[in-house]
């Protein structure tokens, strides 16, 4: 019987002829992952068991991305934690503040993962590298601390929904468009344990930056993992990057799904997920103009991407951050960050009166670098808006592509960038 | 292995930024996490609960991060147990690795009230609710992950291949 793509590499990775949806099977891992909220309870859990080694330094990446530069004394002592570790068991891919990204920008962009790859990671945004043809994953910082002894994880072997991609995105409509409106349609638990398999002819049509973007939230619909099929695109972004092998598995032409989705790119609007739910969409024709901001966030592991930046500094050009608003841009890796400034980009975010900050997640989860009070409201190109995520419980969080967030900016409501 | 105890009852899609939120993730300590558990959802939840009681709720529980500090939370404040419609998959599988107790019953769920007395069955999957009389049967576990439960966690399971 024909398999997935996601079943297809989970089979190899497991050393398995084939494998079925519902099968538990243990698989090698190319990489997992931890940051500077998840990896001290890993650490705490791989001491504790007693484990002397690491089983291979070179496949474990360690990135204090979340509280850094260190909020306070407690996510300083978390992040020494992390340190500790990884000098003593003298680990590759530590990194630091000066020299980090947000973990889900920096590992593509560092060639640290690739196509083919079986990667778990103690984040539930792992799922972004699917984007280049990998199974990858979020799990817990148990599952963390038994990878980095192991060098191998559980799991279940998913069932799939097919999302079959036509057309071609308009002006302004983006990756986080895409996504958005797929999770409008099935809901936050919509692909519950499932992998989404993206095919079609409109995926050549989406850019790295954009597949990054859409696999980086499948997680928001419940999904195990998101995918995308290795084309062109994929080996152009991986040549002279990925510092390992390329693997291209295909799903069967007999692959079996539990559903099929059809989107139809050409026909999308610039979307905007309401509190508090990412499935809560209304398209930007439903709500132009009507919500009043107090802040709007540009970055993240979602949208914190060079396309992303140039996105915000084409509308913030020659504009101004309208008045009482908090526009907070955050280019999500160091490279990003200097190739942002060499463009001129962050000149058009000064003078438009935004504030630019160092690679960290930050606001996104409410930990800082942004937080909300009481009864203020943000459009964010982060991906979860639940009850609190940004700061005060009374707060609230609209998601939007980078283009929607900085037209909003601009005139101080949700606004549709084409109507500025 | 049976529990018993009071139900804290929910509703659908309980994240884990209301079950342990993100301005309490720079600790890693079991009772400091404890003591903030469903805050942003049910801030008196911390003062209400008693060793044993029990959390029911509807679908797609734990939902959001990966964040390992929720179920911790939820085991460290007393709570025995978790039931619910369905639980979010990571939430799923972290709560195995630790050992909070979860059972996935979609009936029970449903039925069963803030404020019941309700015991619960491991070896048999059997949720009775004490306090209605109803019983229920739950989903039982695939053999590998009863496994990892009864070796009291995943790194226990692992200590043994190792």
């Amino acid at each position: 019987m024909g398999m997935t793509m996601t079943q297809k590499i989970l089979a190899a990775h497991a050393g398995l002829p084939e494998v079925k949806a519902g099968q538990l099977i243990v698989a090698k891992l190319d990489l997992c992952l931890g940051n500077d909220i998840t990896a001290p309870v890993a650490v705490n859990e791989f001491e504790r068991c007693g484990a002397c080694k690491v089983f291979d330094k070179s496949r474990i990446a360690l990135v204090m991305d979340h509280f850094t530069p260190n909020k306070d004394i407690k996510a300083a002592e978390q992040v020494k934690r992390v340190r500790e570790f990884a000098n003593k068991f003298d680990i590759d891919n530590y990194f630091d503040v000066g020299r980090m990204g947000v973990e889900h920008a920096v590992l593509p962009e560092q060639g640290l993962v690739g196509p083919g790859d079986c990667v778990i990671g103690a984040d539930s945004h792992t799922c972004t590298y699917g984007a280049l043809g990998a199974f990858s994953t979020g799990v817990g910082s148990t599952d963390l601390a038994a990878a980095m002894a192991t060098g191998t994880a559980w799991f279940k072997v998913p069932s799939a929904i097919k999302v079959e991609l036509t057309g071609k995105l308009s002006k302004y409509v983006t990756g986080k468009d895409v996504v958005l409106h797929l999770i409008g349609m099935i809901g936050v638990d919509g692909a519950l344990y499932k992998s989404l398999e993206f095919t079609g002819d409109g995926v050549a049509a989406l850019s790295m930056d954009d597949r990054l973007c859409i696999a980086n939230m499948a997680i928001e619909a419940g999904a195990k993992n998101g995918i995308f099929p290795v084309d062109d695109v994929t080996l152009a972004y991986v040549n002279g990057r990925f510092k390992r092998e390329v693997r291209i598995f295909e799903a069967d032409p007999d692959a079996e799904y539990e559903s099929v989705v059809k989107i139809d790119l050409s026909e999308l609007r610039p979307t905007v997920a309401f509190p508090h739910l990412p499935e809560n969409t209304k398209t930007i024709d439903e709500c132009n103009g009507q919500v009043k901001i107090d802040q709007v966030v540009i970055g993240s592991c979602t949208n914190g991407r060079m396309e992303d930046m140039r996105a915000a500094a084409e509308i913030l050009k020659g504009r101004k951050v309208a008045k009482g608003v908090r526009c907070i841009i955050i280019p999500a890796t160091q490279q990003i960050w200097l190739d942002s400034m060499r463009e001129g980009l962050f000149d058009i975010f000064i003078e438009a009166g935004a504030a630019v900050s160092t690679p960290t997640c930050g606001p996104c989860l409410g930990g800082h670098m942004g937080i909300l009070a009481a009864g203020e409201r943000a459009v964010s190109t982060t991906n979860r808006n639940f009850v609190g995520r940004m700061g005060h419980v009374e707060s609230e969080v609209y998601l939007a592509s980078p283009y929607v967030a900085a037209a909003s900016a601009v005139t101080g409501y949700i606004t549709d960038p084409a109507t500025l | 292995m049976v529990v018993q105890g009071k139900v804290h009852k929910y509703g659908d899609n309980v994240d884990t930024d209301v079950i342990i939120p993100a301005r309490y993730l720079n600790t890693s300590n079991h009772q400091e996490l404890a003591a903030h558990c469903m805050e942003d959802i049910d801030k008196d939840f911390v003062k209400r609960v008693q060793p044993g009681d029990i959390i029911v709720a509807n679908k797609n529980f734990g939902c959001g991060s990966s964040r390992e500090h929720a179920p911790i939370a939820i085991k460290a404040s007393g709570i025995s147990c978790v039931i619910a419609s369905t639980f979010a998959r990571i939430f799923y599988r972290n709560a195995i690795n630790i050992g909070l107790a979860i059972l996935e019953c979609d009936e029970a769920a449903k039925d069963i009230q803030a404020g019941d007395e309700v015991k619960v069955d491991f070896d048999t999957g059997v949720i009775e609710n004490l306090t209605t009389g109803k019983k229920y049967q739950a989903e039982p576990f695939p053999p590998f992950i009863q496994n990892i439960i009864e070796k009291g966690g995943l790194l226990n399971a692992i200590n043994d291949r190792l």
